[in-house]
Order: structure tokens, then sequence, then C-alpha cells
């Protein structure tokens, strides 16, 4: 075996490779840099080791918003992932149905953040919102600027609203993709509908509901823009997630570097779950 | 035991896929549906089970009309071109699903997948899942689970087709002997000629959503009763020319080719069709004819050679044994084996002596 080594071919991963240093590894590195010091402006440092880390680790205040943050996640999935899959299986597979459905269900990803979040502040305004005007109309106390409970219910249900939508498309396209015969082949053993949900279609939807849950787990878990539109966080720190924490911590408390250490750390703990998860759900897969 | 389809047909839409069908399957039987693909195999097998209702006519079974019955209380059992199986089952579990179901005591599940597994080579890999197995362990999986059921009617859709060249043959070969001393009606659909060969029993010839002929399958074969059936059931296809008879003489309209047979019918025009291995590079048979044409192309396969050429107007087909290495363009001489000519007449239909 005669190779031909063309170091030349090197060159081609420049570009790649410094667009990925500064758009990822440069400022990655500043948080890092920043985590491990302590800085009054002016570019001044100094050394402080993993004190900030630390701090974070024990701090009350991280914990109670990493904690909403689980919830608010855990509460997501459970919602969207059993509702996109049902919303799948009952859309039309043919006929002018499939574009209608389709184009209905991509309006609300095609949204902008912060104007999702806009609009479902309006929509539940206690005296002007539809949904704030009509849930109290009908005898219900509900005010989400001054309720705690009123504002995880109104964050959730702008989350659904705005996200299950990817859940469905994604069960859609995977539900498509498994051919008729398996049906047809279910159906002549006698197997019920639930047993082909449950021995055909999940089986057969696994890698698109795997990535499915990466990426809502991933979005939910970092979710900014809209809870800050709509809640700022509040009431209190009812609604105060972790991204939000963060920015005012970074840029309310100018304590840059705690906020680095916390950065560090939610970035950790994303890339740990998303690792696990998707390596369990793998196990079995790729064996031919 | 028997299956009837009684004025069958199927339309979607403005298309007819099956037309007005009438056929009759006995117990105990194999039948070859045989049609190339958009025939209608599969959509009278989706009838005959009930995954699909027929537009009109009626389907039934012992005696009793089945048409509007579901498929889960009918006792039937289907196989397909692709390998299904229930993904995340093991070659157990998969076997024994249709047991299951019906609630066969786990003793018995055991005892009958353990049997049909051996009879299709699985004992080893009944821990395995589908996707560990080969294309050819696949389908017999498919194939167990459709035979540990007992069921009256097994539908096997091109079960082979998408298996390589080696797995067909080997599967192909068990394939009755599976069905030999079962109570069921047995129906198989197939593009291919050599498959109904093999397999024997009963063939229906198929063509653009209608059954040409139905009867016993060599019967079909030696003795078409038209020329579609003829053309459907012939692989490499049948050639075909158009001839006039006077006396005892026959003619090739097209080129200058005449023979002698002692057919007895009435002097006029006819078509022949000749089966591509009934003209050979060499003499075959007591009664043979030449006839010379140039080559378009040759397909040696080692024990066999396909010769393509021209002939007067027409494209002719021809099929010998053993490699005859001819060049393209070449002038060669073949011979027809006269006894195995078939007439058809000017409707169509063959023409015998008797």
């Amino acid at each position: 075996m005669n190779k031909t080594y063309n170091q030349k071919a090197w060159f081609f991963v420049v570009p790649v490779f410094v667009l990925v240093a500064f758009n990822a590894v440069v400022p990655l590195m500043t948080v890092v840099n920043y985590s491990f010091q302590e800085t009054f402006g002016s570019n001044v440092f100094a050394w402080e080791g993993t004190r900030w880390f630390k701090q974070i680790l024990h701090s009350e205040r991280f914990h109670a918003s990493l904690g909403r943050q689980f919830i608010f996640t855990f509460i997501i999935l459970l919602i969207q992932l059993p509702l996109g899959i049902g919303i799948a299986l009952t859309m039309p597979k043919k006929g002018w149905g499939v574009p209608v459905c389709l184009i209905l269900m991509s309006m609300p990803l095609l949204i902008p953040w912060n104007v999702v979040g806009a609009m479902w502040n309006i929509f539940a305004l206690p005296d002007i919102g539809f949904l704030g005007n009509s849930l109290n109309s009908l005898g219900f106390d509900y005010n989400f600027t001054q309720q705690s409970g009123d504002a995880w219910f109104t964050t959730i249900l702008m989350d659904v609203w705005h996200w299950t939508s990817l859940v469905v498309l994604l069960s859609y396209a995977g539900l498509n993709s498994i051919q008729p015969a398996y049906y047809q082949a279910a159906e002549i053993d006698g197997a019920s509908r639930w047993d082909i949900f449950r021995y055909i279609e999940l089986p057969k939807m696994k890698k698109v509901l795997t990535l499915a849950i990466l990426l809502r787990f991933m979005d939910s878990f970092m979710i900014y823009t809209e809870p800050f539109v709509l809640t700022g966080g509040g009431p209190g720190n009812a609604t105060n997630f972790l991204s939000l924490d963060l920015v005012k911590m970074a840029l309310g408390q100018f304590d840059l570097g705690p906020a680095a250490a916390m950065s560090l750390i939610y970035f950790l703990i994303v890339l740990l779950i998303c690792w696990v998860f998707y390596s369990l759900m793998m196990k079995n897969e790729g064996r031919t | 035991m028997s299956l009837e389809l009684k004025n069958v047909e199927k339309k979607v839409g403005i298309e007819t896929h099956i037309y007005s069908t009438n056929l009759k399957l006995e117990k105990n039987t194999i039948n070859v549906l045989l049609g190339s693909t958009l025939a209608g195999k599969t959509t009278l097998m989706q009838i005959m089970a009930g995954l699909d209702k027929p537009t009109s006519g009626e389907i039934w079974f012992n005696d009793e009309n089945v048409t509007g019955k579901e498929v889960q209380k009918r006792n039937c059992s289907m196989v397909y071109q692709q390998f299904i199986n229930y993904p995340n089952f093991t070659v157990f579990e998969n076997i024994a699903s249709p047991l299951k179901i019906t609630g066969v005591k786990p003793d018995e599940i055991k005892e009958r997948v353990g049997k049909v597994a051996e009879l299709l080579k699985l004992s080893a890999m009944l821990n395995k899942k589908p996707d560990e197995l080969s294309g050819g362990q696949q389908q017999r999986t498919a194939l167990a689970r459709a035979l540990v059921k007992d069921s009256d009617l097994i539908l096997l859709d091109e079960p082979l087709a998408n298996l390589d060249f080696k797995l067909r043959e080997e599967l192909r070969e068990e394939l009755p002997k599976l069905f030999e001393d079962r109570d069921c009606i047995v129906v198989y659909a197939t593009t291919e000629p050599l498959d109904a060969l093999m397999i024997g029993g009963n063939t229906a010839t198929l063509l653009e959503g209608r059954i040409i002929q139905y009867g016993e399958t060599l019967k079909v074969y030696n003795k078409p009763e038209n020329l579609i059936s003829a053309k459907v059931f012939s692989d490499p296809p049948m050639n075909i020319a158009e001839i006039s008879k006077s006396g005892d003489m026959f003619k090739l309209k097209d080129y200058n080719v005449q023979w002698k047979s002692d057919i007895k019918i009435k002097d006029g025009d006819y078509k022949i069709g000749i089966r591509p291995h009934n003209i050979t590079t060499y003499k075959e048979g007591n009664n043979s004819v030449e006839i010379n044409g140039k080559v378009l192309i040759s397909e040696l396969s080692g024990s066999e050679s396909l010769i393509h050429f021209t002939s007067g107007k027409l494209n002719w087909v021809s099929l010998s044994n053993g490699v005859q290495q001819k060049n393209i363009g070449e002038n060669t001489k073949l011979f027809m084996n006269v006894d195995e000519f078939l007439y058809f007449d000017a409707n169509n239909r063959l023409v015998t002596n008797g």
C-alpha cells in the first residue's frame, strides 16, 4: 500500500478552524479566564483559583434556580412528548389535510422568541388579555404577574404552545417512514391499536424521539428569551430560571467571576445530561 | 376448506385495480399468482386476507361469507417482500407473537416455536434481534411467524424478491416442503415464472388487474389458453411472430422461413409463440427449422447462453445450453424446435389438435 501524503490538505481545515476559534473557543476561554480570577474592570485581574466554583456550588441561590430549571424542563418534557406523539398519530397521512396540518404545526416555530414572550404577556394580562380576562371572568383568581403558580402555569402553557410542534413534526416524520406492511402484518397477527403503537410505532420512532427529547431538553434547559419577556423571572424569583439568573448575576450585578463559574457549571450539566441520555438510548443501536 | 372470490372487483377512484374476478382455491393447495408488478397480485392478496375490501363482489371461506370480516378475526398469515418483524423483539418473541395474542399457554408456545424454528433453521438465533440477522434469516423469521399460527390461509407476497440469488434458490427449494402436510391454502405471489414452476401446485396468470388463466401450473405453462397467458408465463420473454398456413406448409410472414407440421388447423393467418429455449444454436428435437439472424447481443452465464438476434423486422431471443460465443453483428444460424411451437388464432386463443 503506497499512500500519498499531501499535507496541503490541512489548508482546507483552516477556515473552519479560524471560524470555530472565533465563535466558540475564544469566548469560551474568556469565560474560563474570568472564572478563575477577580476583576475590577480596566483589565485588572487577581487570581482566585477555584473560589468562584466553590461559592456557586454552595450558593442557595444557584441551587434554587437550578431546581426550578429541572422542574420546568421535566414538566415541559412530560407534557410535550406525549402530546406531540399524540398529535402526530392523529394527523392525516395523505390528502389535502397533510399540507394544512404541517403548515399549522410549523407556525409557532417560525415566530421569533421574544415575540412569543410579548404575545403571551399581552394575551395573559389579567385585565385586558384574552386569556387572563377570560379566566378571571370565569371566576378564577388569575394574575400571572403576582401569583407564582399562575406565572408557572402561563410560562409552561407558552412553551407547550411554542414547542410541541417540534415534537409533532419529528414524530410525524418518524411515523411516515414506517412501511404500511408493518401495520398489515400486525393486524394479521391480531394486534390491537395499542400493541401496534407499543411494538411497532414506538420502536420505529426511537431515533427521532431521542432527537426530540435531546432538542427539547437543551432548549428548555437553556430557556431565556420567552420568560424574560413574559415574567422577567418573577413574581419575586418564582420563574427565575438558570439562564435568567445567570444574566442577572453577570450584567445586573457585574459579578463576572461567579457568573463565569456558573456558566461553566451550567454548560457541563447540559453536556453531561445529553451525553448520558444519548449513550443510554443508543446503547443497543448500531449493530448490524 | 376453500376460498372463493365471487365477482370481486376493486376500484380506487376512477382506476380499476382488479376487474371482476372469480377464483376458487381448494384446501391443501399452493396457488401461485404470477404477473408483473402492478398486475394486481398484492391487491388480490389483501382482499383475500381482509386487509382491503373489494368495491363489489364477495369472498367466501368454507361456505361463510367473510367479505366484511375484520382481519384480526380471520385466521390467516402473510409474509411480505420486505422483511417485516417486530424490531425490538427477539426471534423467539417474534415467532411467538401471534400465539401470545391468541392466548396460547407458555409451554405450548415454547414447543411450537421450537418446532417451527427448527424447520426454518432458526434454532441457534432465537435470542437475537431481527437487526442482528442476515436478510435470509429475517425472512425465515417472518415465515416462521406465518407458519407457527396454523392459519387457514397463508399469503406470501413475493417473499423471495429482496433476497440475494443464492438465498432465494435455497429458500425456494424449501418452501413447497414447508407447506406439504399443512391443512391450509397457500397463495404465493411472484413476478418470476421460474418461481411458479419450481413451486408447482396451481398457477393463475395475471395481467393488468385480470386473471388470465388459472389451473395446474404445468398445464398453464404447456398449454396456455391464450397469448397473454403464454407471455406472462415465459421468462425470458416469448418470441411471437405472424405466420400463414396453407396446406401443410407454415411460413413466417416477415421472413423466409418455412416448415411442415402435423397440427391440424384451417388454412389462414396465425401467430406463433416460441419460448427462447426452443431456439438454439444446435439442432434439438426431430423436427427443426433453420433461421438466420444477426446477433444483437449475447449474454453468457456459463451453463446457458442467451442470444438476442434480428431476423427480418423482428427481434428474437434464443436460449442455448453451454457457452455459445457469438460476436455482436455476426450472422448466425439457429434452429427452432417446430414441435414446441404454440399456435394462436386471430383472437389470440391457443389452437391445438384436440
